[in-house]
């Protein structure tokens, strides 16, 4: 037996306020990585959707409005691009491929994206990874669909199913446009990124919902005119360039377009300014995180005060056996410790168990991936800082014990 | 020779003026068996506690077992007390959270030499001494928060006596026994001791329980402090 032996046995002694105090610990450590995960895999998954994109053009606005419409499919765009302005920039020589976006549709939650085939050719994610299909290929015909890879397992769409794509966002059941339907043609491979939650659909047949009424019933859809439905109108484009170093140059020129007002980003100085608004929220999510920590440590400190009283006795039958004053101290502070350890270990043990529980969920309702990975080095960071506070906090108590066992001598106060 | 020898030793607690320990000269014999007697709060405990080198005297030098144990460092004299000293305390003897046998064994944890004693059949000795001071078989594997007070005492006693030290001391040990148990408890002791050749230094206000100590010794008689006023009587 030794004296972390003894703490322990004491500890199990007491075990509805140690446990009590394991979990208030485990609670606190919970929050901190939780937040730091979140924190960390928000900023990650941000940034992992989109790559190799130069500029992204669209009606005048903020340029972290334009991007998170464009890219990450939050929010809606003010105004429209004209296809003839559209057709004019990307015919600057400096342009090496361009993707049209048009938004503003949707299918049962997931937003539908008009668009053409160079956005499965050019379109990039993480890094620098171009779109696959898991199955099918790209849209060839006017109701030719292509799915994101969550979209066909949430609604369950195959290859060749038909699906009803509504005008307007908000996809309320008179809305749908029993007229038009589309076929799948293809599903993409997961990207972890709001692509695998869309539905990509041609310009052409964007155009023909908003015109509404398009009678294909029974018909063949191949026979549609493609021509009647020649796009007026994109929400957004994204363009790559022959050579970064054109882009300030271009980013310039399309910024001062005089036929209309337009704006030009790059994705990462726009994710750049999009870090520093979430910030403020970051800072006051740990902020209360760290709060939480010292309210474990405090109610970890008032439980070893309270019980200190009541260990006079044991302290002194210590003392009577040879016991150095250090010893206890050091009694007290493994104690401390042992307290901060187990809580930290439930605590990321929760951590885990509510990862692997609520992932999904979190994934399908925010599109943010909380991956099961290890801990990183920040995390273990925080979880020394953590430990060292434990260790620190049971110097409070000890100190009071030694106090005490120098004071008592060899008297029992009972 | 002499296990305990004391010479021109003063005492006064901290933050209190009055001293209460003021001794010339005290010794104890190796192997002797010692009772002294004192009124409530005339300094008993306070001298065993110096004796036991937990409080340092004012003035004044202790030698035990040869060691000038006034000139001991506070932690070599902890360490020596855990090597050579058995410590019977009046009462709440024992450690609420750990087993008998746990208990009795506790001296080991801070003393080398008693453990080395015991070779490696710990939990045995602990066991005999517990069936010689006639503690039930029964008793061993209950909690000891249960056990009566008199077989509480008989395994603080079994505590003080394993890996045989040299000096065993007892602060009223039998203060919260009947006068049946408080004889049983003093004669098993003394067995032990004699067993071990331990000295035996034993205090109590209860003068009847001299005549069955080799000596008797009133505190008062060596102590030249002024006795406190009797706040009890
Ligand atoms: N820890 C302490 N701090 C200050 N004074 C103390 C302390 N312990 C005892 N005293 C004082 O020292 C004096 C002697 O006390 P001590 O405990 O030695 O008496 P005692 O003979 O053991 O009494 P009892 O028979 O009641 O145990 C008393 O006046 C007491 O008030
Ligand atoms: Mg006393």
């Amino acid at each position: 037996m030794s004296i972390y032996n003894l703490s322990y046995k004491s500890l199990k002694n007491r075990r509805t306020t140690a446990i009590l105090t394991v979990f208030t610990v485990a609670i606190s450590v919970l929050l901190l990585l939780a937040v730091e995960r979140i924190r960390l895999q928000a900023k990650q998954s941000f940034a992992n959707t989109i790559s190799n994109t130069d500029l992204i053009v669209g009606a005048r606005s903020g340029q972290v409005n334009l991007l998170l419409y464009s890219v990450f499919r939050i929010g809606n765009s003010t105004n429209n691009i004209d296809w003839q302005s559209y057709q004019k920039i990307i015919s600057e020589p400096a342009v090496k491929w361009s993707i049209p976006i048009s938004l503003g549709d949707s299918h049962r939650g997931s937003r539908v994206i008009g668009t053409n085939q160079d956005y499965f050719k050019f379109y990039q994610y993480g890094k620098k990874q171009p779109l696959t299909f898991s199955q099918g290929h790209a849209f060839s015909n006017m109701f030719d669909t292509v799915l994101g890879s969550e979209v066909a397992k949430r609604l369950d769409y195959k290859l060749g199913s038909e699906i009803i794509i509504a005008h307007g966002i908000s996809d309320k059941k008179f809305n749908r446009h029993k007229n038009s339907p589309f076929i799948v043609t293809g599903i993409l491979a997961p990207t972890g990124t709001p692509v695998d939650k869309s539905v990509h659909v041609s310009l052409a047949a964007i155009e023909a919902i908003h015109a509404g009424g398009i009678m294909t019933a029974g018909g063949d859809q191949n026979n549609v005119n493609r021509a009647a439905y020649q796009p007026q109108q994109i929400t957004a484009f994204l363009l790559g360039l022959h050579s970064k170093v054109k882009s300030f140059a271009l980013q310039r020129k399309i910024n001062t377009y005089r036929r209309e007002p337009l704006s030009a980003i790059m994705p990462g100085i726009a994710l750049h300014e999009l870090w520093g608004i979430m910030s403020v929220a970051e800072q006051a999510l740990q902020g209360v995180a760290i709060f939480v920590v010292i309210a474990a440590m405090l109610a970890m400190l008032s439980n070893l005060l309270s019980s200190l009283q009541e260990r006079r006795r044991e302290m002194a039958i210590l003392r009577g056996m040879g016991a150095r004053p250090l010893q206890i101290f050091m009694l007290l502070i493994s104690e401390a410790s042992l307290l901060t350890t187990l809580g930290i270990a439930t605590g990321i043990a929760l951590l885990f168990a509510l990862l692997g529980l609520f992932s999904p969920l979190v994934s399908r309702e925010f599109g943010l991936n909380l991956s099961l990975s290890m801990l990183t080095s920040t995390e273990w960071r925080l979880i020394a800082l953590v430990q060292i506070s434990g260790m620190l906090i049971g110097f409070i108590p000890a100190f009071n014990a030694y106090r005490n066992s120098l004071a008592d001598g060899m008297t029992i106060k009972v | 020779m002499n296990i305990i020898e004391l010479q021109d030793v003063t005492f006064c607690w901290p933050h209190s003026a009055a001293t209460v320990i003021d001794i010339e000269r005290f010794s104890l014999k190796r192997g002797e068996k010692l009772f002294i007697s004192g009124a409530s709060g005339s300094g008993k405990s306070t001298l065993l506690g110096l004796l036991s080198g937990i409080l340092t005297p004012s003035s004044g030098s202790i030698n035990i077992l040869q060691a000038k144990f006034t000139a001991l460092s506070d932690g070599q004299r902890d360490q020596f007390r855990a090597d050579h000293i058995g410590y019977i305390f009046q009462q709440f003897n024992l450690i609420p959270y750990l087993s008998v046998i746990e208990n009795v064994l506790l001296p080991c944890l801070f003393s080398q030499k008693r453990r080395a004693q015991l070779s490696n059949h710990a939990t045995e000795h602990a066991r005999q001494l517990l069936s010689s001071l006639k503690l039930p078989d029964t008793c061993i594997n209950r909690p000891v928060t249960q056990l009566s007070i008199g077989q509480q005492q008989r395994v603080a006693a079994a505590r003080a006596l394993i890996g045989n030290p040299e000096l065993v001391i007892a602060d009223e040990p039998t203060s919260a026994l009947d006068t049946h148990n408080r004889q049983a408890f003093i004669e098993l002791l003394m067995n032990q001791c004699a067993l071990t050749g331990a000295s035996l230094l034993f205090v109590s206000h209860d003068q009847q329980l001299q005549p069955l100590f080799d000596r008797h010794l009133a505190l008062s008689a060596i102590n030249n402090c002024e006795e406190p006023a009797n706040e009890y009587l």
